[in-house]
């Protein structure tokens, strides 16, 4: 096709500013395409903070109360599920396992979780990786706790270091006499984790033996946080009893089966004897997010603004070149170009520039992805995926595309014009 | 004399551009098919503006303008243009050609721009056909170049070729010799004619310089013909 021709040949003839637009065009595009995959991205890690758990079952209260206290650390319940609860469906024939979550205490602002081993074994973050314990073990005993990596990193803790705990979040009394021994510290997971510390069920249980009605044995009353006083019997000798858990806050449950989840569900939510409820996570996550939303509209918002703006650098490029141009227009003229190829051939130009922009702009997106893939994800534990290209993003490029289009006619409109009225006399 | 030996016939045609003054008043212009006419003018005296009328680029606010024995002002612009592309090659004063096309690829242009002048074309192939006219206008070593690279004698040399290609019957030449020194001039004249005698063309070839007039069979002085060139002069 001879306009065709002519237009990349034009094209490649304005080499640098060529380059220049098309670069300009690729890196407005490859801003737009790279915030849509970091939004991905989050979403994906977002969804995935917990992942291959079927049900997150609690007292009843609100879905996103439960996934709030129960997956990120925020927030606290105001009820329990009694142990008799847990046990009945733990042993549910639909249940597989249950990682039973026991809230309520804290250590110098972080969560005291009290867990046990399927904890270690069954918990699933970002796509199935499971925990870890980076350096020493499991806190499996009564007086053991496994803290998360930023606990670690923040409060400068190594194995072997005793812990005093705090009942409440950030509340005066702490547990004192019921010191606890880093047994494990956990790899990071870059998810709430990495701000928990796991102790036992028991362990809970013990560091609370004595209070009734939520307030301490007289004799074991202290304030402010810290470590335990050197007069405090050891905790071994003191507390030797069986602590036989009596409630937990939440838990997770994996199911056999998993057509029967929603079944599952339903049976929980309707269930007589005591007020609890059953949520899947993954779509109250989704739910969730959808909630947050707004942010990353913002940033969607900024992407196509840098867009628009690389495209209105290519509409000046076409323009400010016209005049230099009045010369090639004339000759085609006067060779019989009419108005349609003069203005298809500007046209063409600019909708090969958007083109060639938005193709390199994806180009650098998934170039740079590669490249900076297992960075961010040591440095955020934001995991970007480097899948195709999202029905949306090819959207986008079209949009861009047919944009390209359109301004085209804007100095096509003018060349011809210009050219109508120069007639064969170019007055240059 | 026949009706269809008429190449170009003009009846008071008159122009302006836009709301300006009136550039061409010409009562009568008549040029017989197959001659060379030297269309002389002084400066201002709207030699351009009167090849971009007979070329259809331009269209005469009224008067009848019969080119090839079509009314051109009868018809559309879109009309007018591909008339101009199947019938008519065009040699400017300079800047023939465009830039980022080679030497072979301007040649061939029109051509490429119009399926009939193509058919035209005596050569297998318009490449072919190009290479024939570029050795009678003794070019041809030059296909290759980049067009930057020719001289201003050259580049006018090509721009012939490009007017002949597909034997328009119509051949205009704006000054294409101004630009050239004396003995280059003679020179490009010479292959012109042959080539446009070669190719049975009729030839209207506008200068202001008189000295050229020898060459042609005939002569028009374009400041009798236009009246409206004595105001503007």
């Amino acid at each position: 096709m001879l306009v065709l021709d002519l237009a990349l040949k034009s094209l490649r003839n304005r080499l640098l500013v060529t380059t220049l637009t098309v670069g300009s065009i690729a890196l407005s595009v490859a801003l737009l395409l790279g915030v849509e995959k970091i939004r991905t991205g989050m979403r994906e890690s977002f969804s995935n903070t917990i992942s291959q758990t079927d049900l997150i079952i609690g007292p009843k209260s609100g879905t996103i109360q439960l996934l709030l206290y129960s997956v990120f650390g925020m927030g606290s319940p105001t009820q329990n599920v009694s142990w008799e609860a847990y046990q009945t469906w733990a042993a549910h024939p639909a249940v597989d396992w249950t990682i039973p979550y026991s809230l309520g205490d804290s250590h110098r602002g972080f969560r005291v979780i009290g867990t046990d081993e399927n904890f270690y074994e069954r918990y699933r973050y970002r796509g199935g990786q499971p925990i870890e314990v980076a350096e020493g073990k499991p806190a499996l005993e009564v007086f053991e706790v496994a803290i998360g990596s930023q606990v670690a990193a923040e409060l400068g803790y190594d194995l072997g270091d005793q812990i005093a705990v705090t009942h409440g979040m950030g509340g005066f009394i702490t547990h004192d006499d019921t010191p606890f021994t880093i047994s494990g510290i956990l790899a990071p997971t870059f998810t709430p984790v990495d701000r928990a510390i796991y102790v036992t069920l028991e362990g809970i249980e013990a560091m609370h033996e004595g209070w009734e009605g939520g307030v301490p044995p007289a004799s074991a009353m202290s304030f402010g946080g810290g470590p335990p006083s050197d007069e405090a019997e050891p905790a071994e000798e003191r507390w030797t009893g069986d602590y036989q858990p009596t409630q937990v806050t939440a838990f997770f449950v994996g199911a056999t089966n998993r057509r029967d989840v929603l079944s599952l569900q339903r049976e929980v939510n309707v269930w007589e004897e005591e007020p609890i409820m059953a949520v899947l996570p993954g779509l109250a996550l989704s739910e969730m997010w959808n909630g947050l939303g707004y942010a990353e509209e913002g940033l969607r918002l900024v992407g196509v603004f840098v867009v628009i703006v690389g495209l209105l650098g290519m509409l000046v490029s076409l323009y400010t070149s016209l005049d230099a141009r009045r010369r090639e227009m004339a000759i085609l003229r006067a060779i019989g170009a009419g108005p349609v190829r003069i203005v298809s051939l500007l046209v063409l130009e600019s909708a090969v520039l958007a083109t060639l922009g938005a193709a390199m702009g994806v180009a650098v997106v998934y170039g740079g992805l590669s490249i900076a893939q297992p960075w961010v994800e040591s440095q955020f534990g934001l995991f970007l995926p480097i899948a195709g290209l999202a029905p949306i993003e090819w959207l986008y490029l079209g949009a861009v595309a047919g944009a390209g289009f359109l301004i085209g006619f804007v100095p096509a409109v003018k060349a011809y014009r210009t050219a109508l009225h120069d007639g064969l006399a170019v007055r240059v | 004399m026949t009706e269809t030996a008429i190449a170009v016939q003009l009846e008071d045609v008159r122009f302006s551009y836009g709301r300006g003054p009136v550039v061409i008043d010409v009562p009568s212009l008549r040029l017989e098919a197959g001659t060379r006419t030297f269309l002389h003018g002084p400066s201002g005296s709207g030699k351009t503006t009167l090849l971009g009328i007979l070329a259809g680029v331009l269209r005469a606010d009224s008067g009848a303008v019969r080119v090839l024995g079509e009314d051109l002002t009868s018809m559309s612009g879109a009309r007018r243009d591909a008339f101009r592309a199947r019938h008519i090659g065009y040699v400017f004063q300079m800047f023939n050609l465009i830039p980022y096309l080679s030497v072979l690829e301007n040649i061939i242009l029109p051509v490429r721009m119009n399926a009939e002048r193509r058919g035209r074309i005596r050569a297998s192939n318009p490449a072919e056909e190009a290479r024939r006219l570029a050795a009678a206008l003794e070019i041809d070593h030059a296909l290759g170049s980049a067009v930057g690279a020719l001289s201003v004698g050259q580049q006018q040399r090509v721009a012939a070729c490009r007017a002949l290609i597909g034997s328009p019957e119509l051949i205009i030449a704006d000054e294409p010799t101004s630009s050239l020194d004396h003995d280059r001039r003679d020179a490009f004249l010479e292959l012109l004619l042959e080539a446009c005698e070669g190719a049975g063309s009729t030839l209207v070839f506008v200068s202001h310089d008189r000295t050229l007039a020898a060459h042609f069979e005939q002569e028009v002085s374009l400041g009798e013909s236009n009246r409206a060139g004595e105001v503007a002069a």
